[in-house]
């Protein structure tokens, strides 16, 4: 049924796959800890290019190590990304990542230190990423559906007026953009905690729901009970939750679950920067609760634009995704007002009702699809956080 | 509403509201409202409590449960009488 949603567009890139970016960075993309440096020195030669530089990627294995490569392609991949440089220490892994971002259609080239040295390694790839940005900075936005748009969510620093304000925000965005075909994020699986019983009901079917049941009471046994020292209650609710008013870790997550708003319902789970394969809709992401490792990893996984709760003010940001903040928390607005895009904070003093607050957020969501800069944008805020799974070799 | 509530409280089933404004002091007369269907009523703050933390609604006997979102938020561990601050000072998880 056509709503006042449906006939929404936004001007975008429209990528080589048919996906639908709302940025058009050339990033320098170092495939390992040590290759940041090269990275570094290639995006001061180039203006307009954007290095990556990350802590990891020797001697990782396993699980782990497909996350890295998941993480490093799936970033590449983003359609908010035009172009990539991929720069390693040695040619395989290297080709591998890259090799792996072609697969988009979208300019890639790759170099390797070894037998080169960094020297020589940063003149090739300077020449490289210069052709890319002026490859780049040609193309041009067009009018695309709001439909098309992949929006992820996570929220941070929270505190009761996410509860009660900026995650009912959220939600309302999502009861009204899924119907009209967006695809969503949500995740965080340590915090909702809580909130499980409510979460496994929220599933489209009860096969999903009980897949998203097994993922976390995994997650609970072998992450949290496996290395739980005390009760827990020194790390969840953070000490800056409690500082805002929450208590207990139910409290946290009930006010989290908020998000996925009143109808919605997710219908697949996805692994830490896995790329949605069943079509439009919300998708639940296994994903750290830490600001920037989850926006990197949904970034990762396809997201062009993260919606951003917060009460007592995360400053998160991310290279690629520009991250909308949206508080209902009036202190935050008056000391941190820099970093919030969303005020809603009269949704506390009964002058803005959710409805409403959805409706700004969506329009802010648009202009910010449009090319407008969020805060985190504005203020340099680019955490790139990759999930480190447990101890390299 | 013309007047700005000093207390939030999600459903009617809750015992335990949220204080939505700055600098809230003890004997303040609070408006509170349920935002589920915007219903309103009046407490007395019997404590300062910061904006975003919660204010007992009724008298709470240690054992009694905290119930907010109409769900159940973890067990009161001290008495706390009705207007006083609820906090990790009187109130835990259930789950550790």
């Amino acid at each position: 049924m056509a709503s006042k949603y449906s006939n929404m567009t936004v001007k975008a890139y429209r990528r080589e796959n048919g996906r639908v970016g709302v940025r058009n960075h050339v990033i320098i993309l170092p495939v390992d800890d040590i290759s940041n440096a090269a990275c570094e020195a290639v995006a001061n030669n180039v203006k307009g290019t954007l290095a990556l530089p990350h802590a990891y990627g020797r001697l990782q294995f396993g699980e782990d190590l497909d996350l890295h490569f998941r993480t490093m392609i799936g970033t590449g991949a983003n359609p908010n990304v035009a172009a990539v440089v991929v720069i390693g220490i040695e040619p395989g892994w290297t080709r591998r990542i890259a090799d792996g971002i072609r697969e988009t259609g979208k300019p890639v080239a790759e170099f390797s230190i070894e037998q080169k040295g960094d020297f020589e390694t940063i003149r090739a790839a300077s020449w490289a990423a210069k052709e890319f940005v002026h490859k780049t900075t040609e193309y041009q936005r067009e009018e695309v559906s709001i439909s098309e748009l992949w929006v992820s969510t996570k929220c941070g620093e929270s505190d009761t007026t996410t509860g009660l304000g900026s995650c009912p925000t959220v939600g309302n965005m999502y009861d009204k953009l899924l119907p009209e075909g967006i695809t969503g994020f949500f995740g965080e699986t340590s915090e909702i905690t809580g909130a499980e019983h409510i979460c496994k009901t929220r599933a489209i079917n009860e096969e999903v729901g009980e897949r998203w049941y097994n993922m976390w009471k995994a997650y609970q046994d072998d992450v949290i009970f496996a290395h739980q020292t005390d009760d827990l209650s020194d790390s969840q609710p953070t000490k800056g939750n409690i500082e805002g008013g929450l208590t207990t870790i139910e409290e946290k997550a009930l006010g989290n679950l908020e998000k996925i708003g009143r109808t919605s319902q997710y219908i697949d789970i996805l692994d830490p920067a896995e790329r949605p394969n069943s079509g439009p809709g919300l998708y639940f992401m296994d994903s750290s609760s830490a600001a920037a490792e989850c926006v990197t990893l949904m970034a990762a996984g396809g997201a062009v634009i993260h919606t951003f709760p917060t009460g007592q003010g995360n400053v998160v940001g991310n290279p690629i995704v520009p991250v909308i903040k949206i508080t209902a928390n009036p202190r935050t607005v008056r000391t941190m007002g820099e970093h919030v895009d969303v005020d809603v904070s009269g949704i506390l003093r009964r002058e803005m009702t959710i409805d409403e607050a959805g409706d700004a957020l969506i329009d802010s969501i648009c202009r910010t699809a449009n090319g407008r800069f969020t805060a985190a944008e504005a203020l340099g805020h680019r955490e790139f956080s990759m999930t480190k799974l447990y101890r390299s070799a | 509403m013309a007047e700005i509530p000093h207390l939030l409280v999600h459903e009617h089933d809750d015992n335990v509201g949220v204080v939505v404004v700055e600098g809230l002091t003890a004997g303040t007369d609070m408006l509170c409202c349920v935002t589920h269907d915007n219903s309103t009523f009046r407490l007395k703050a019997e404590a300062d409590v910061p904006i975003g933390h919660k204010i007992a609604l009724k008298d709470f006997k240690a054992g009694d449960t905290a119930m907010k979102y109409g769900e159940d938020i973890g067990k009161i561990i001290a008495d706390i009488p009705k207007g006083h601050h609820v906090h990790t000072h009187n109130c835990k998880t259930k789950r550790w």
